[in-house]
């Protein structure tokens, strides 16, 4: 049934451009709403900076933490927070999704021929959020540059790599955590203590936490391989549990197989949904 | 409220998750030094898990339902209704606070309490306890007030809501207790508020503070209780006469 | 091919209720119950039940937002469970009470949006966008963010949306709800046009039975999720039309008219109504009036099809 009107399917590149100008409707959406936008992009600034502002405090009172000095721990909070502002402008819309469903508008993106994630994604964009990139990505910029690394051709890679694999595993643990909102609508907060809490964590040596919780943020949450694990390998610094500094190595297939993971738990959840309606 | 049964659970997950995270970085600093401003490693554990328990009970992250009320407009109805208005929010504020403190608040407690070494107050210090929380509660409750109030001028109070309760929160020693805080800090956060939404009654917990002490850190919570709710009224009164003067 | 095929399809919903304090009971509620229809190209189908009997879940499982428990669902060709993009992308639908257009941009924006969802050439769309704008007239308010349209605007709009990708099929649910009667009358003009110069196939759930009366050529009819009539209007009203009213008016007052098969209800003046019953043909009681005076003008009332559909609803299918 070729219809010369019609473009067709879109492929993925088509996706991207209709992904473009659903962001950009939407931000046209929010600037008639403009004090309130400007308030809320300050706050959002400054929201990231109490993060930095207990690390500092903490400082001043120790020389190190875990044996990483204030240096160092400020490349664990850029290396994380950088990714984790990333993945908030871009897949943090996933934990709307219960909102959605609640008051019954969700069923609007069934109907158009488009990812009912991408349109979320695109349909409740914040360009304020954008604000939090911009604090981390300075104390990074001032650890990478203060810290004593030796500086390989693979340290340098490893940064981009592990930004971008970062931010991967921050958009999939909220794709995760968001998914359970199409079983039970009330829990949404329960996504909070692994995202919020997630980037809280990442912040730290990993070695400040007790063994089986370390395994847990290795193995299964693997918060580890957003900042902890690469930061070790940039410096140079061996692991006190006896990990190898080529651990940091797996980063991309780490985040590569949780990107799969949480694609097949979201299309379960929507299957899921288009069988119990709401 | 037992439908609530789902959020309260994920709420108590999320509280003792948050819990163990900063427990485990303060642990990491104890392990540099001996004592912080006074807190010992026990003192620090146990000031984390009290603050994790009491953050819903005095509403440190503000009450989303009266802030909403006034944005949405539908505040205008409730003006005309013979009940008084910041009363009737306030008695809302202690009815989740109460609700909170058996749902919300014990669950964590008693989790960190499991895991990691606790102090419990000493003898004499609880009715000093829980009247400190009161009037934490009061405290609290007249800063988010002032805040959402916020909303009959700028129409979307969001944007200093969300400025307004950082500052407090993380004043108030949530994140780093208050005693961590460099001296200038610490002086700026007990001059404010602040310290008096949780600070101090997590302090009165510990038993830091003693005989005519604990008198004197209660009143000053008082007092602001007071001043904020004075606040509130005058500018309460004042909205009042805009929306009457504008039409809402 | 049907441009719609429903094979036995069974929607079944898990329902709990609070049964005591801190038990909860499960219950299985059928919303469909073993519905099997079809519809071809070019029909209007008017597809009507009581509140609750299934009507929003059958087109919800026609556009895919919700999968059947059993049976089998083809629409323009393809299954909405499986192949869900590809049915959308050929289908139009409103929905009466929830929008689908962007709240807070101009009009004239969400139908841009929409030529690059759909994936529509830019000089198609534009001209069925100027086409649209013109029979739904919608210029007037093109350039107003959606949140400030009426209801009747809005729905306009809507339509206009639902078209701009040129759909195999419209579904409509209840698309009149709470518009006064201008904006209806408009709606229905249109809907009529573009079934009858397009020869869009439309399906319509409404509540509203002018709608039905003035739209549908085709009439299904569900309660408790059964299917109880699939039928046509006339039909539906030559089977329960009971009692008709021939209106007649003579040249001058005449004491009550004496037919067989029908009696004078009501006379005011010349005019005088008679209501006779099914097996009489409103020509045949006509003939015998003006046997006995001459007549100047005529009309019939049939019962009003609320009537008969509340009938139907309580006394279930005849």
């Amino acid at each position: 049934m070729a219809d010369p009107d019609r473009t067709g399917s879109h492929g993925w590149r088509g996706e991207l451009g209709v992904y473009r100008r659903l962001v950009g409707a939407r931000i046209r959406s929010d600037w008639q709403y403009r004090a309130s936008f400007v308030l809320l992009l300050v706050s959002q600034v400054l929201v990231a900076g109490l993060d930095l502002a207990v690390i500092a405090v903490l400082f001043g009172r120790v020389d190190a933490l875990a044996g990483w000095t204030a240096l160092e721990v400020a490349l664990l909070y850029g290396l994380g927070g950088v990714a984790f502002a990333v993945a908030d402008v871009f897949a943090s819309q996933a934990e709307l999704a219960g909102r959605h469903i609640k008051a019954g508008t969700f069923d609007r993106f069934l109907l158009r021929p488009l990812s009912p994630l991408l349109q979320l994604s695109a349909g409740e964009f914040a360009l304020r959020r954008a604000g939090r990139v911009v604090q981390p990505g300075v104390v990074l910029a001032v650890a990478l540059a203060g810290t004593d690394i030796d500086w390989t051709p693979d340290r340098v890679a490893m940064v981009p790599v592990a930004l971008a694999s970062g931010t991967v595993v921050f958009g999939t643990v909220w794709v995760l955590t968001s998914s359970v909102a199409f079983w039970t609508v009330e829990t949404q907060e329960f996504g909070n203590a692994f995202t919020y809490g997630g980037n809280h964590l990442t912040q730290y040596p990993i070695d400040v936490l007790g063994p089986w919780l370390r395994r847990l943020v290795t193995f299964v949450v693997p918060l580890a391989f957003v900042a902890y694990f690469p930061a070790a390998y940039l410096l140079d610094k061996p692991d006190p549990l006896g990990a190898p500094s080529e651990a940091a190595l797996l980063t991309p297939a780490v985040s590569l197989a949780l990107a799969l993971a949480a694609r097949a738990v979201w299309s379960n959840a929507v299957r899921h949904y288009r069988s119990t309606g709401s | 409220m037992t439908a609530y049964r789902g959020a309260t659970a994920a709420g108590v997950f999320t509280n003792t998750v948050f819990g163990f995270l900063l427990v485990y970085v303060l642990l990491a600093v104890y392990r540099e030094r001996d004592e912080v401003g006074g807190f010992d490693v026990v003192d620090a554990v146990t000031f984390t898990f009290v603050a994790q328990a009491l953050i819903m009970v005095v509403g440190l992250f503000g009450d989303s339902e009266m802030a909403e009320r006034i944005r949405t407009g539908d505040v205008v109805a409730d003006l005309f209704r013979p009940v008084d208005l910041q009363l009737w929010w306030a008695a809302v504020a202690y009815g989740k606070a109460g609700f909170y403190a058996l749902f919300r608040g014990i669950p964590p407690f008693l989790i960190g309490v499991a895991v990691f070494e606790v102090r419990m107050p000493p003898a004499g210090a609880w009715p000093w306890f829980v009247a400190s929380v009161l009037a934490a509660v009061a405290v609290a409750f007249g800063w988010r007030f002032l805040l959402a109030l916020s909303a009959f001028w700028l129409l979307d109070d969001r944007g200093a809501s969300s400025l307004g309760l950082l500052v407090a929160v993380f004043m108030s020693g949530l994140f780093v207790p208050v005693v961590f805080f460099p001296g200038w800090l610490e002086s700026l956060a007990r001059a404010l508020p602040f310290a008096s939404m949780l600070q101090v009654p997590v302090e009165v917990f510990l038993g830091k503070h003693r005989g005519a002490d604990v008198h004197r850190v209660v009143a000053v919570q008082c007092a602001w209780a007071l001043v904020l709710a004075g606040a509130g009224r005058s500018v309460l009164s004042r909205a009042v006469r805009r929306v009457v003067v504008h039409g809402g | 091919m049907a441009v719609v095929a429903l094979d036995g399809v069974v929607k079944e919903f898990t329902v709990a209720r609070r049964a005591g304090r801190f038990r909860r009971e499960r219950s299985v509620v059928r919303a469909v119950d073993e519905v099997s229809l079809s519809i071809e190209a070019g029909e209007m189908v008017g597809y009507i039940g009581p509140n609750g009997a299934g009507k929003s879940t059958t087109v919800k499982l026609c556009t895919g937002v919700l999968v059947p428990t059993a049976g089998r669902v083809a629409v323009v060709g393809a299954d909405p469970t499986r192949s869900r993009t590809d049915v959308v992308r050929r289908i139009g639908v409103v929905f009466g009470q929830r929008t689908q257009l962007w709240w807070d941009l101009p009009l004239r924006d969400s139908f841009d949006l929409l030529r690059h969802v759909y994936g529509v050439h830019a000089d198609r769309h534009r001209t069925n966008v100027d086409a649209f704008v013109d029979l739904l007239d919608l210029a007037g308010f093109l350039d107003t963010p959606v949140r400030q349209l009426s209801l009747g605007q809005r729905m306009r709009g809507e339509l206009a949306a639902a078209l701009l990708h040129d759909p195999e099929i419209l579904f409509l649910d209840e698309p009149t709800i709470g518009l006064d009667v201008v904006s209806k009358e408009a709606v229905r003009s249109f809907l009529v046009a573009l079934n009858r110069e397009r020869g869009m196939t439309v399906l319509l759930t409404t509540h509203d039975l002018v709608d039905v009366e003035r739209l549908c050529t085709r009439l299904l009819i569900i309660d408790h999720g059964r299917l109880l009539e699939d039928t046509t209007v006339a039909g539906i009203k030559q089977r329960y039309g009971g009692e008709r009213v021939l209106v007649v008016d003579l040249e001058e007052p005449h004491p009550p008219l004496e037919v067989p098969g029908a009696h004078v209800v009501r006379t005011d003046g010349p005019r005088q109504w008679l209501r006779f019953s099914p097996d009489r043909t409103a020509a045949d009681v006509l003939a015998r009036v003006a046997a006995q005076a001459p007549v100047r003008d005529i009309s019939v009332e049939e019962t009003p099809i609320e009537d008969i559909v509340r009938r139907i609803y309580e006394e279930g299918p005849r």
